[in-house]
C-alpha cells in the first residue's frame, strides 16, 4: 500500500515549504495519487493550479498531509477528475484562470469563467482574448413528462447569487445542477503581488461568514511560510474568535433550518441568541463579525475585562436558553416530519468527496480540522467531534446543536487559561530574502468546514501566489446528490442545511 | 414550547429604540428625490435584496434587520421575493462581471418609482475588489443609485438609519426642511 510521503520522498523536494512537505513529482508519480484517490484510499484536500503547473494537497490513510506538484508542458496534465469526480470542478476553474487543459476530464465546460471577463485565463502567463460568450448547456435529464425549473442568479431571499437547474417529474427532482461563478472576484489575481496586509483583508473577505476562520488560515499560512510564531496569548484569542463565529453561525443556521420548515419560532429565538454573540463579539473584539482582528503574527485587538465579561455572560445565557429550544425542535413532531430523512447524503460519497464540516461529519466522516492535523491552541483543550451516520437534514442540524454544546465549552477553556502577554509578533520577510521563495499552508476548521490556505512569499515579502479553497468545493456537488428523489419544496431545507458558501467557493 | 411562550410574557421586550436617521443621509437624500416620487410613496417601503458580489457580509447584517432587536416590520420596511413588489433595490458588493446583467435584469424588472441603496463599501466604489478583471466596480457603475450606507459591513443600527432616512426623505419631511 503506497504511503503519501514515499510519493513525496521520490519527487524533488521543495525547499521552504512548511509546515507540510511538498514535491515536484513525475507524471508516473501523479498517476499513482489519482489512482489511490479513485480507489478511496487518499482524500483530496485541493487541487490549484499556476501558470504550467498543478498542485494538489493529499490526505493518505495514515492522515498525513502533502503536496505534490505537475509540471504542465504546454499546459496539459493528466485530468485527476476522470478518475475522481471531487476533483472536476476545480479543475475546470484552474482550467479557467490558467488555461490548463487536464487530458481526459470529462466536462470541460467552463465554470467560474461565463464569458464576461473580457480576457481568458486571466491568470495565466500569457492571457487570453475575450472568451466568446457561449449559452451554458445543462447536462440533460430524459424521460416522460419531465419539466425544468431554473432558479437564479437572483434568489428570492436574502441569499447570495447562484443558478439552480431542477428537471423535475411531478414534485419529486429528478436531476439538479448547480451553476456558480457569479461572485467571482478574482481575489488570487488581486492578491499576486499585493503585500501581506492587503491579502490578509482580501483573505478576511471571501466569505463573509467565516471572516475569522479564512484570516486564520491566511495568518498562519504566512506564519508557516516565514517560519513566525505568534505570541501565545495571540494564539488563544484567535481560537477564542472562531469559536465566538462557530457559534454565531451554527445558532443562525439551527434557526434558519427551522424557518424554512415553517417553524419561524425557532428562527425567531436562534436570531436572538445570535445577535447576543455578534454583540459580545462587538464588545470584546470591536466588530460585530471580528474582521479584520486576526492578522499574521497575532491578532489586531486585545481582549479587556469588560470583554471577558460580556461574553462570560453571553456563554451564561446560551447555557440557559439553548436547552430549551433543543428541546422543543427534539419535541416537535411536525419539524421532525420535515428534517428526519429528508436529503440524504450517503457515507460513501461523503468519504469520498473528503466533505469537511457538518456535512461530512453528519454522514460518518470523522474529521476535523482542529484535531487533525490539528494546531495551537486546541490540542491543549478538551472538545469532542460529534459524527453521526443518518447523513439527513435532521443529523445536519444535531451535528451543529452539539458543536454549540462543545464551542462553549472551548470558549470556557479557553477564558479561563488566556495567557497573559502582547498579542502581535513582528512579520518580516527581511532575513529570508536571500533563500528565495518561501511557501506556507494551513488548514483551518471553519464553521462549515476545513478552509485550505496555500501562499508563496517572493523575495520582496509580496505574495507571489496564493490559493484558498472553501470547503463548500467538496459540499457543493453532495447537495445536487442529496436532493435526488425529494421534493422540490423541500429544497430550501437541504440547502439551508449545507450552507454552502457562494463567495467562498467563487473566489 | 408552552415555557418559551410563557417566559416570552414575563420577559421584556428585545427590541431596540428606534435610531434617529443620520444627517449626512438625509442630505444625500434629499437631493435624490424629487416631489412627484416623494407623493407618490406611502409610509411603508419594500425592499428587495440584491448580491451582486459581496463577500456574504452585508447580507448577514441585513438578515440580523429581522431579528427581535431591530424588528424592521415596525418602521414598515419588508424584505420582499420579486423586484416587481420592490419600491427600494438594496444592492451589496462590487458588482462583478458576473452578475452585472442580473443586477441590471432585476433593476429593469423594477416598477417606477423605484430607489437605489448601495450597502457597504464595497457596493460604493468595489472596495478592496476595485481593479479586478473580474469586478465592474460600484453599483452605480451599472444602475443610479440614491443612497450609500458605508461600512464592512454597515451594522445593522447603520442600516435602519439609512433607511429611515430614506424614508423621511420619501415622505418629504426631510426633503423640505434640508432641501
Amino acid at each position: 500500500m503506497p504511503v503519501l510521503s514515499d510519493l513525496i520522498d521520490a519527487g524533488r523536494r521543495i525547499e521552504h515549504h512548511a509546515p507540510w512537505p511538498r514535491a515536484l513529482v513525475s507524471p508516473k508519480a501523479w498517476s499513482l495519487a489519482v489512482e489511490q484517490l479513485a480507489y478511496g484510499r487518499w482524500s483530496l484536500v485541493g487541487l490549484w493550479g499556476e501558470p504550467d503547473r498543478v498542485h494538489m494537497t493529499l490526505l493518505d490513510e495514515a492522515r498525513d498531509i502533502g503536496v505534490i506538484s505537475l509540471d504542465c508542458r504546454g499546459g496539459r496534465y493528466p485530468s485527476v477528475g476522470q478518475h475522481h469526480p471531487p476533483a472536476l470542478r476545480l479543475e475546470r476553474a484552474a482550467a479557467d484562470l490558467f488555461g490548463l487543459a487536464p487530458q481526459g476530464l470529462p466536462d470541460t465546460r467552463r465554470w467560474l469563467d461565463h464569458g464576461r471577463w473580457g480576457v481568458s485565463h486571466p491568470l495565466a502567463a500569457r492571457p487570453g482574448g475575450p472568451a466568446a460568450a457561449s449559452s451554458y448547456r445543462f447536462l440533460p435529464a430524459e424521460g416522460e413528462s419531465l419539466h425544468q425549473i431554473p432558479v437564479g442568479p437572483v434568489h428570492a431571499g436574502i441569499i447570495e447569487p447562484g443558478h439552480f437547474r431542477f428537471t423535475a417529474s411531478g414534485e419529486t427532482v429528478v436531476r439538479l445542477e448547480e451553476r456558480l461563478g457569479y461572485v467571482h472576484k478574482g481575489i488570487e489575481g488581486l492578491m499576486a503581488g499585493a503585500p501581506v496586509e492587503q491579502a490578509a483583508r482580501l483573505a478576511g473577505r471571501t466569505s463573509g461568514d467565516s471572516t475569522v476562520a479564512y484570516s486564520l488560515a491566511f495568518a498562519r499560512a504566512v506564519e508557516a511560510a516565514l517560519g513566525v510564531t505568534p505570541p501565545p496569548r495571540a494564539i488563544w484569542l484567535r481560537a477564542l474568535m472562531a469559536e465566538l463565529e462557530r457559534l454565531a453561525n451554527h445558532l443562525g443556521d439551527i434557526g434558519a433550518i427551522c424557518n424554512d420548515a415553517a417553524f419561524a419560532i425557532m428562527h425567531a429565538h436562534c436570531g436572538v441568541l445570535r445577535e447576543r454573540v455578534l454583540r459580545a463579539a462587538d464588545a470584546a473584539f470591536g466588530h460585530r463579525l471580528m474582521r479584520d482582528r486576526i492578522v499574521p503574527g497575532g491578532a489586531a485587538s486585545d481582549l479587556n475585562e469588560t470583554g471577558t465579561g460580556s461574553i462570560r455572560s453571553l456563554v451564561a445565557e446560551i447555557r440557559q436558553r439553548f436547552p430549551h429550544l433543543v428541546e422543543l425542535y427534539d419535541n416537535t413532531a411536525s419539524l421532525q416530519d420535515r428534517t428526519v430523512a429528508t436529503g440524504r447524503v450517503k457515507v460513501e460519497l461523503a468519504r469520498q468527496y473528503a466533505a469537511g464540516g457538518y456535512v461530512g461529519r453528519a454522514s460518518g466522516r470523522d474529521f476535523d480540522a482542529r484535531r487533525t492535523p490539528g494546531y495551537a491552541p486546541y490540542d491543549q483543550l478538551a472538545f469532542d467531534v460529534p459524527v453521526l451516520q443518518e447523513g439527513d437534514v435532521n443529523a445536519r442540524v444535531w451535528i451543529r446543536v452539539r458543536e454549540v454544546e462543545q464551542s462553549l465549552s472551548l470558549v470556557d477553556q479557553i477564558l479561563g487559561r488566556l495567557p497573559a502577554g502582547p498579542i502581535r509578533a513582528e512579520v518580516a520577510a527581511a532575513d529570508n530574502a536571500a533563500d528565495g521563495p518561501r511557501e506556507g499552508m494551513a488548514l483551518a476548521e471553519g464553521f462549515r468546514g476545513d478552509i485550505l490556505a496555500w501562499l508563496r512569499l517572493g523575495a520582496d515579502g509580496t505574495i507571489e501566489r496564493c490559493h484558498l479553497r472553501d470547503p463548500s468545493w467538496f459540499q457543493w456537488p453532495l447537495l445536487e446528490a442529496a436532493i435526488e428523489g425529494n421534493i422540490v419544496a423541500d429544497f430550501p431545507l437541504c440547502n439551508k442545511s449545507f450552507n454552502c458558501s457562494y463567495s467562498g467557493h467563487d473566489l | 414550547m408552552r415555557k418559551l411562550l410563557f417566559e416570552s410574557l414575563i420577559r421584556p421586550p428585545l427590541t431596540e429604540r428606534p435610531p434617529r436617521s443620520s444627517d449626512a443621509a438625509v442630505d444625500e437624500l434629499a437631493r435624490a428625490l424629487d416631489g412627484i416620487a416623494r407623493k407618490r410613496l406611502g409610509r411603508s417601503l419594500s425592499i428587495r435584496a440584491i448580491d451582486a458580489g459581496s463577500c456574504n457580509g452585508c447580507e448577514l447584517e441585513m438578515h440580523a434587520l429581522n431579528n427581535a432587536f431591530y424588528d424592521i416590520e415596525r418602521f414598515g420596511f419588508r424584505f420582499v421575493a420579486s423586484p416587481r413588489h420592490a419600491d427600494v433595490l438594496m444592492v451589496t458588493g462590487p458588482v462583478t462581471k458576473n452578475m452585472r446583467e442580473a443586477l441590471k435584469r432585476t433593476w429593469d424588472a423594477t416598477p417606477n418609482p423605484k430607489w437605489v441603496v448601495a450597502l457597504g463599501g464595497c457596493a460604493k466604489d468595489g472596495g478592496c475588489f476595485a481593479g479586478s478583471y473580474a469586478v465592474v466596480g460600484g453599483v452605480s457603475e451599472v444602475v443610479p443609485v440614491d443612497l450609500h450606507i458605508p461600512g464592512c459591513p454597515p451594522p445593522p443600527i447603520e442600516i435602519l438609519k439609512g433607511l429611515i432616512a430614506l424614508l423621511d426623505g420619501a415622505n418629504g419631511k426631510a426633503g423640505a426642511s434640508k432641501g
